[in-house]
């Protein structure tokens, strides 16, 4: 980073600060989070294992629904990351276009292939659901609508930020698109309350608790985690390679060819 | 903070406030074309003339269901507490279709006042649970929930 802050050695003494200044170079973010992602896999595979295994084989089955319930186990986990994923690249966005700050850039930039990865899944998923639920593979109702937008405006933020040449002048107008896209977020959200849709009301609030039995909803939380891992692996992974091809020439990536590590 | 990102700051925060204004505007003037179904009260309040396509939402009133002999013809009875409105549908229901679950049927009202559906989609509440806890809580006196259809 060639941008220097003004009061920068009163800031120095702050740890946190500093911590954030290192990672916001390179050098220090590509070796740092490299030591993440091995247990990142590890445990979404572990708690995976785990909450397919609940999901699959131990949870009973649904009063109304019997055995198709199960997809909840996938459908609501990946509903909940693909807002979540767009969460954080419209809050790095956000940083990256006020400070230019080019790890925060890539990170934003490397969420929305992800991000667009669990939308599909959310997708496909909940209309392989709907079809013996509802009788319907689709309805252009207010919550499956937005949600398809939600993957729209994902692709538009990867296609934008690949149509332009030059990295950062690309990055900077995919964080603006990025960041107007978040209006959807809250649309998604509270669609099932503002209009009426074939989507039924959100099962589990963070104040109101669950209308899930207990019985079953500790499997949908284990799944929950298990794909924050799962993101958060795919997105060090992706940022991490994006950087090496950005500094292909610099010194620090010299280095880490050079020793090997 | 420096000037430069300070004005970079107020440029985005002015973008999302207009974003936002105009998502807002858009969504209340869309209120009437978002709303998948009309309940039997929305009816009720604003009538649909005869011929004309919608979507009908409510529950399958407990009792209601007639199937119509040597066809695939069903009667039954829409209803979200204090209207209801007749339904008639001829083909395959979904499997979730019973008495006192959610529907949202389309078609249009004839002279009438039957509604005369040309599919209808079974929707379903929020609640999870096994069937043993769906019987305790039956004996028990609570209703196997479903889904409040008298908001608006």
């Amino acid at each position: 980073m060639t941008e220097k802050t003004p009061n920068k050695t009163k800031l120095r003494k702050n740890p946190v600060v500093l911590f954030i200044h290192k990672l916001g170079s390179p050098a220090y973010f590509y070796h740092f989070t490299g030591k993440f992602i091995p247990w990142f896999w590890a445990i979404f595979l572990v708690l995976t294992a785990i909450g397919m295994y609940q999901a699959f084989f131990v949870v009973p089955s649904d009063y109304q629904q019997g055995e198709s319930f199960r997809i909840l186990y996938l459908h609501v986990p990946a509903a909940w990351m693909s807002l979540l994923a767009y969460i954080i690249m419209a809050v790095c966005a956000f940083i990256a276009l006020i400070w230019r700050i080019r790890v925060v850039e890539i990170l934003a930039m490397c969420s929305a292939p992800v991000g667009a990865a669990f939308t599909v899944v959310t997708l496909v998923a909940g209309s392989l659901w709907g079809r013996p639920t509802w009788g319907t593979y689709w309805v252009w109702d207010a919550r499956l609508t937005s949600e398809l937008v939600l993957l729209f405006l994902y692709l538009g933020v990867i296609g934008l930020y690949n149509a332009i040449d030059e990295p950062r002048k690309a990055a900077r107008a995919a964080c603006l698109l990025a960041l107007v896209g978040a209006v959807n977020l809250p649309i998604i959200h509270y669609s099932v309350k503002w209009w009426n849709t074939l989507h039924q009301g959100s099962s589990i609030s963070l104040m109101g608790g669950s209308s899930i039995d207990s019985s079953m909803l500790w499997p949908l939380l284990v799944m929950s985690i298990a794909v924050k891992f799962y993101y958060g692996a795919n997105l060090l992974t992706r940022s991490r390679v994006k950087l090496l091809e950005q500094d292909l020439r610099k010194g620090w990536v010299r280095n880490i060819v050079r020793e090997g590590k | 903070m420096t000037p430069t990102r300070k004005r970079r700051l107020i440029a985005v925060l002015l973008i999302l406030a207009g974003v936002s204004v105009a998502a807002v505007v858009a969504s209340i003037s869309l209120q009437q074309n978002l709303l998948y179904f009309q309940s039997p009260s929305d009816l009720a309040m604003q009538p649909i003339p005869p011929g004309r396509q919608f979507r009908l939402g409510g529950l399958v009133k407990p009792g209601s269901v007639n199937r119509v002999e040597d066809s695939l013809a069903t009667r039954f009875v829409v209803t979200d507490g204090p209207k209801e409105v007749p339904v008639e549908y001829v083909g395959i229901l979904p499997d979730l279709f019973r008495e006192g679950q959610g529907v949202i049927a389309r078609g249009s009202l004839n002279d009438g006042g039957l509604f005369e559906a040309s599919e209808v989609l079974a929707k379903h509440d929020e609640n999870y649970m096994p069937p043993e806890v769906a019987d305790a809580l039956e004996k028990t006196g609570h209703v196997s929930a479903s889904t409040d259809y008298s908001k608006e």
